[in-house]
C-alpha cells in the first residue's frame, strides 16, 4: 500500500504548479497509470480524498487514465498488446521484447482555477 | 523520457496533453513522473555512489527469502577482496543490521515504522551517516515485500530479487512489476529443493522469461555455499562494469538537487 505516498508526491507537484501559475486551486488532475507501474488505480483513487485535504487540490477531481501494456518484438518487429505478467510477442511468441507502454506513472495535466476567477465566481 | 523539451509528449499521450478545457479554467500540461520528487532524490543518491566509485545493489524479496543470510555469506566470502557497507531497511527491529555488524561491516539501519518500502529520501539520510570512503560495494537490503519496493528508485545501480525455494515457483507471474525490474534473480535456499516436491526451478525460470526478462537466474544456497561463486562472479563483473563506466564518464560531485523546469502552459 504505497498509493498514499504516491498521492502525496503528486499533490506536492500540483501545489508547486499552482504556485508557479499564480493559481489558488486545482480543479482537475489527470494521471496516467500503467498496469506495470506498481500502482493500483483504484487504491490511488481511494487515497486521493485523504491526501488532498488542506491542499490546493482540496476540491479537485482525480482522473486516472488507464494505459494498455504493449511490447515490441526484437525478433519479428511486431508491436502487440500483452498481459502484465506475460510480456511475450503476440505475433511470434518470442520473449525478447521491449515494453513500449504499460509502466507509466505520469502526471498528465492539471486544471487550475486562477485567483481572479475564484474572486469573480464569489461575487 | 525528459521533462524539459516536451519530447515526453508522444503520439500515445498527446490527446491527454491537449484535451479541451472548460471555460474559466487553465489547463497545464505536465507529463512528468508522479514520483518525480523521489526520482530526483534517487539520481542525487546515485551521484553520491558514483562520486565514491561505489556499486550500489538493491536487494529485494519477500520476507524470509534469505537476504540477510546471503549478505552474511557474501561478506565472509569477499572479506579480503572488497570493502562492503550495508543499508538495512526494516519495519521495527535492528536485528539484521546487528547480524551484519557482527561480521565487521558498517551497517546503517533505517527503521520504516509501518512503511512497506524504502524511498530515495530515506536512503539519502542514511548516506549522510554512512562513510563511503574506501567502500566498494553498498548493499541496500530493502523491506521484505515484493510489491511496493518495485515502485521506488533508490539510486541503486542494480536490482537483485531473491526467490526462495520455499515460495511458489510462480512468484514472477504473481509479482511481475518486481521481477521485471530485476538485473539478477537468485533462487535461494536451494539446499531445500530435494525435500520440496512442488517447486520446479524450470517453472520459475519460465515465469521470469514470460516477463521478457533477460536477467540471469542463479540457484544458490547461502547455507551450504552451493552456487555462491556464480553470485560473487556476477558482483565482481558488475563492479568492474560500473568502474569502467565511471572511467569514461566521470561523475559530477553530488550537489543539491536542482529545481525542476516549470510545467508548460497550454496555448
Amino acid at each position: 500500500m504505497h498509493e498514499l505516498s504516491v498521492c502525496q508526491g503528486m499533490l506536492a507537484q500540483v501545489s508547486e504548479i499552482a504556485r508557479d501559475h499564480g493559481a489558488r486551486a486545482a480543479s482537475r488532475i489527470v494521471v496516467r497509470v500503467g498496469p506495470l507501474s506498481g500502482v493500483e488505480p483504484a487504491l490511488l483513487a481511494q487515497a486521493f480524498p485523504l491526501a488532498r485535504a488542506g491542499t490546493v487540490a482540496a476540491e479537485a477531481d482525480l482522473v486516472v487514465e488507464p494505459a494498455p501494456v504493449r511490447v515490441r518484438c526484437e525478433r519479428c518487429g511486431a508491436e502487440t498488446e500483452a498481459a502484465a505478467n506475460r510480456l511475450l510477442c503476440g505475433a511470434c511468441g518470442d520473449y525478447r521484447t521491449t515494453l513500449t507502454a504499460g509502466d507509466e506513472l505520469l502526471l498528465v495535466s492539471v486544471e487550475l482555477v486562477r485567483e481572479e476567477e475564484v474572486m469573480s465566481a464569489k461575487r | 523520457m525528459c521533462d524539459t523539451c516536451g519530447c515526453n509528449v508522444t503520439p500515445g499521450n498527446a490527446h491527454l496533453a491537449h484535451a479541451p478545457q472548460p471555460e474559466g479554467v487553465t489547463a497545464v500540461s505536465v507529463l512528468r513522473g508522479l514520483l518525480s520528487e523521489n526520482d530526483l532524490q534517487a539520481r542525487h543518491n546515485r551521484t553520491h555512489f558514483d562520486a565514491h566509485g561505489v556499486l550500489a545493489v538493491n536487494l529485494m524479496s519477500s520476507p524470509g527469502a534469505g537476504k540477510t543470510r546471503l549478505l552474511e555469506a557474501t561478506i565472509d566470502a569477499l572479506r579480503d577482496e572488497l570493502r562492503i557497507a550495508v543499508i538495512e531497511g526494516d519495519l521495527e527491529t535492528e536485528n539484521d543490521a546487528e547480524r551484519v555488524r557482527a561480521k565487521g561491516v558498517a551497517a546503517l539501519q533505517i527503521t520504516t515504522g509501518t512503511a512497506c518500502h524504502l524511498d530515495a529520501h530515506m536512503v539519502h539520510d542514511a548516506l549522510h551517516r554512512l562513510p563511503l570512503d574506501g567502500v566498494d560495494l553498498v548493499f541496500i537490503e530493502n523491506v521484505g515485500n515484493l510489491v511496493c519496493p518495485a515502485s521506488f528508485d533508490l539510486g541503486q545501480h542494480r536490482n537483485v530479487v531473491l526467490l526462495s525455494a520455499t515460495e511458489g515457483d510462480d512468484k514472477p507471474a504473481k509479482y511481475p512489476v518486481m521481477f521485471r525490474g530485476a538485473d539478477l534473480a537468485l533462487l535461494t535456499k536451494s539446499d531445500l529443493l530435494p525435500v520440496l516436491d512442488d517447486f520446479e526451478p524450470a517453472r520459475a525460470e519460465a515465469a521470469l522469461r514470460a516477463l521478457a526478462s533477460r536477467a540471469p537466474l542463479l540457484t544458490i544456497s547461502a547455507r551450504t555455499g552451493d552456487g555462491l561463486e556464480g553470485w560473487l562472479a556476477w558482483l565482481r563483473g558488475e563492479l568492474r562494469a560500473e568502474r569502467e563506466r565511471l572511467a569514461t564518464h566521470p561523475p559530477a560531485s553530488p550537489s543539491h538537487p536542482h529545481a525542476r523546469p516549470r510545467a508548460r502552459m497550454l496555448p
